[in-house]
């Protein structure tokens, strides 16, 4: 499928990285052989970033060295990683959304034509030829705003395959994936791993590494922990290298209740947009309402419109029983409304604001008195709130920007609470976060939902959503196709097959 | 009982605060008064009235600048500024015969209507408030020529020519007074306020703010009507200093307003704002002025040395 020019190994060995004070790498070593798919994996802040960003350049290690094919090699910049072959698929897409598909694959080397203008066409000639290698049907000539994200993602694979990469760095990649779609990109890192290809993946996903990758390398405060075989290893093992201790891989599932008296949420036959349709359910009281659905089933959309964000169409929203209506966030936070959005980099959080800053900007008319903030107050309530969810950081001026993921999502979930809110909608408030992380908000769920607050719970994974819900909601193409409650699920494959509507 | 961590934090702090990055203002304030206090001692510059009168000509640019730290913190821009303070002087001195209060609720009244429709035209239709207020900068420039014929309107008014121009407070000039309320109210409402907090919210991720229960429209809305009024206290100094009202008054000063905003630290993509590092960046601009004055370099001459003097200034403020 491609030619065998590309560099397959990589070698880094006792690199070791300091920010200020703090040692973000001690002496880790790391090795990619030739056409394997290898799992890098850690809590976040355990060092996984801050070696991949060394590999691509971004950073510079303080000491070791980086060899590619056994020949060490100075990668001081992208542009040198990108020389050395070692691509990357972004997180965070890394596209322009306003070029087409072709463009963005050969953004920063197209490929001139006479007179040396930009010849597009035989860019999306080139570009097609990519695709076919990879074995899937992207339209070269289509903006990239209009794709959804799968073809995002395949874009990226495509636009370092472009430039000779024969490494890839994937870091969450099946984050924002439905099942379908994922499962596409298992039998593509297949495929590209049998043409001899390398790739390193990032994932908190267990059931994803075992899948796909053949070794493992996992991290812990920044120090290298284990390297493996992963058929050497079992779940148990790899979790317990992870967070250093040995825990019980299964959730501790929540006794669930029945809640008949006292409904505090209750919309009735709500319509928003396309993907809310005739939308019907009851929220009680100390009750955790799951929603699974895939993605693109509406359940991000139902929390929007509840909370403000979209408009409604039609149909009712009742708090304790009042008809209320709400037309944005700051209607929804009167009424006792929270929401941790799908997205805490764009829209939990302001990235270049302190952690109190951010904590504090629902709450700050707590600490006004006759229209002045008392700076006092603010930094008492906000290392309050700190303290509480035990978020990881020495001084509240901190930017969030500099957080792990995992303390970033603790910020949104803190500054809500802080609210003192009645329902609390979370939607996937755990992605992207690490394992401690997780069992901390799973925990921190169940304590509101026992408080006496209405929790709705959106979640992809689905044992997150069996162990914490009193009842869910399973959406399809913005329609609720069934509420069941938890008792009548009997494990992972029936809510699946529910989700699924097979 | 403070921790270990909270001192940790504390002194982390405090060595971010000495980062030179952060108060190149300062700096480079120092750095430009010493430069014209050795060179320019013999003309004259240290006087007291020669530094008073520098403290006299950037009153407008810095009550406009004050404003526009709000507006810019909020990740807008308000291009009509200097139109508006015009418009503002014009009107008041038309209005004037018929009673000081009068002329100045005219004139007061022409910016917060500019920032009314800037405001609803930002918020109401989401245009962009680079274009709304490019729009409006010659539709009010024009207009302010338009009603005068382009002639200045004399103002003989001695109550306001005191007020808003040459009248002291003792031994503080007047116009130095009015910056000084405008920087010491936009300090404590930008640091102290809940409207601070959210502009500063808006600016940072208008998505974010918004999600919060921010009503970022609102905030918007708000900047720009400060920055019209403001504006408008501008011209009125205007007015007030050169005892007339003409449509040139404040001409260009749009730029020089930005450019003491991003110079004093505020962020020009928005979240961070700095109203005393403003004022600063006003002063510099006045002092480059009066230094180069001073110097005896001729028009063009000024213009250019300016011109190298803020690039370099933002470059070297600019966040890493």
């Amino acid at each position: 499928m491609v030619t065998d020019q590309r560099p397959h190994s990589i070698e880094m060995r006792n690199i070791t990285k300091t920010f200020g004070r703090a040692k973000a790498l001690k002496d880790v070593s790391f090795e990619l052989r030739k056409g394997e798919v290898h799992a890098l994996m850690g809590e976040n802040g355990a060092g996984k970033s801050t070696l991949m960003k060394i590999l691509q350049g971004a950073y510079h290690a303080d000491a070791g060295e980086i060899l590619v094919d056994g020949t060490p090699v100075q990668i001081a910049s992208p542009s040198d990683a990108m020389k050395a072959g070692i691509g990357m698929v972004f997180q965070e897409f890394s596209l322009i959304p306003t070029l087409t598909v072709a463009q963005n694959v050969f953004l920063t080397h197209e490929h001139l034509g006479r007179l040396g203008l930009v010849d597009d066409r035989e860019a999306e000639r080139r570009a097609a030829a990519v695709f076919a290698e990879m074995d899937v049907e992207v339209d070269p000539g289509a903006e990239v705003s209009r794709l959804s994200t799968a073809y995002w993602q395949l874009t990226e694979i495509a636009k370092a395959l472009a430039q000779e990469a024969g490494v890839l760095i994937m870091d969450e990649p099946t984050a924002s994936l439905a099942k379908s779609e994922a499962e596409a990109l298992f039998a593509l890192i297949g495929r590209l791993k049998a043409s001899g290809i390398s790739i390193i993946y990032i994932s908190h996903r267990m059931d994803e590494i075992y899948r796909i990758a053949d070794r493992i390398t996992v991290l812990r405060d920044g120090r290298h922990v284990l390297t493996d075989d992963l058929a050497a290893l079992t779940p148990t093992q790899v979790i317990a290298a992870i967070v250093g201790r040995s825990i019980d891989t299964r959730l501790e599932e929540r006794e669930t209740q029945q809640h008949e008296g006292a409904p505090i949420l209750q919309v009735k036959n709500l319509w928003s947009g396309s993907r809310v349709r005739d939308v019907s359910f009851t929220l009680h009281r100390g009750e955790i309402l799951g929603l699974a659905g895939l993605m693109g089933s509406g359940r991000t959309e139902l929390a929007r419109v509840l909370f403000g964000v979209d408009r409604l169409d039609s149909g009712t929203i009742e708090i304790d029983d009042v008809p209320v209506t709400i037309s944005h966030p700051s209607e929804a936070i009167e009424h006792g409304l929270a929401l941790v959005p799908e997205d805490r980099r764009l829209q939990g959080l302001a990235m270049t604001h302190s952690v109190e800053a951010n904590l504090m900007l629902p709450l700050l008319d707590e600490v006004r008195t006759a229209g002045f903030l008392s700076v006092r107050r603010l930094a008492a309530r906000a290392r309050e709130l700190i303290r509480r969810f035990a978020v990881q950081v020495t001084n509240p001026s901190t930017t969030v920007s500099r957080l792990s993921g995992g303390n970033q999502q603790k910020v949104v979930i803190g500054k809500w609470i802080g609210t003192d809110p009645r329902v609390l909608v979370m939607d996937e408030p755990t992605a992207g976060v690490d394992i401690g992380t997780k069992t901390e908000i799973m925990r921190e769920l169940r304590a509101l939902a026992d408080e006496g607050k209405g929790v709705v719970f959106i979640s992809s994974e689905l044992p997150e959503l069996l162990a914490v819900s009193d009842r869910i909601l399973v959406l399809r193409n913005g329609e609720v196709v069934t509420s069941l409650a938890r008792a009548e699920i009997a494990n992972e494959e029936a809510l699946q097959l529910a989700i699924q509507g097979a | 009982m403070e921790s270990a961590a909270d001192l940790r934090g504390k002194a982390a702090t405090a060595l971010r605060l000495h980062d030179w990055r952060q108060n190149i203002i300062y700096i480079g304030f120092l750095a430009v008064f010493v430069f014209f206090a050795v060179t320019q001692s013999d003309s004259g510059f240290l006087s007291t009235g020669n530094l008073l009168n520098v403290f006299r000509q950037t009153a407008s640019v810095a009550v406009m600048a004050v404003a526009m730290t709000f507006v810019i913190a909020a990740a807008e821009i308000d291009l009509s500024v200097g139109a508006v303070a015009g418009l503002a002087s014009v009107v008041a001195a038309l209005a004037m015969p018929h009673g000081t209060i009068l002329g100045v609720l005219a004139g007061l009244g022409v910016g917060l209507l500019v920032g009314v429709v800037n405001g609803s035209l930002v918020s109401l239709l989401k245009v962009p408030s680079f274009l709304v207020t490019l729009g409006m900068l010659g539709l009010i420039s024009g207009f302010a020529r338009f009603i005068t014929d382009s002639k200045p309107v004399p103002i003989q008014d001695a109550t306001f020519n005191l007020m808003f121009g040459g009248g002291d407070l003792g031994p503080i000039p007047g116009l130095m007074v009015w910056a000084l309320v405008f920087v010491a109210a936009g300090t404590v409402v930008m640091n102290r306020t809940k409207f601070g907090r959210q502009v500063l919210a808006t600016g940072a991720s208008e998505t974010a703010a918004r999600f919060t229960g921010v009503k970022t429209m609102r905030i918007k809305f708000q900047v720009l009507v400060m920055s019209g009024t403001a504006a408008a206290v501008a011209g009125l100094l205007y007015a007030g200093r050169l005892q007339s009202g003409r449509f040139q008054w404040g001409t260009g000063d749009e730029l020089l307003v930005i450019a003491a905003v991003i110079l004093g630290g505020t962020s020009l993509f928005g979240g961070r704002g700095r109203v005393v590092g403003t004022l600063f960046g006003s002063l510099l601009i006045s002092l480059v002025n009066n230094g180069l004055i001073l110097a005896g370099l001729d028009v063009a001459e000024q213009q250019m040395v300016r011109g190298a003097i803020i690039v370099a200034a933002v470059a070297l403020s600019r966040e890493k």
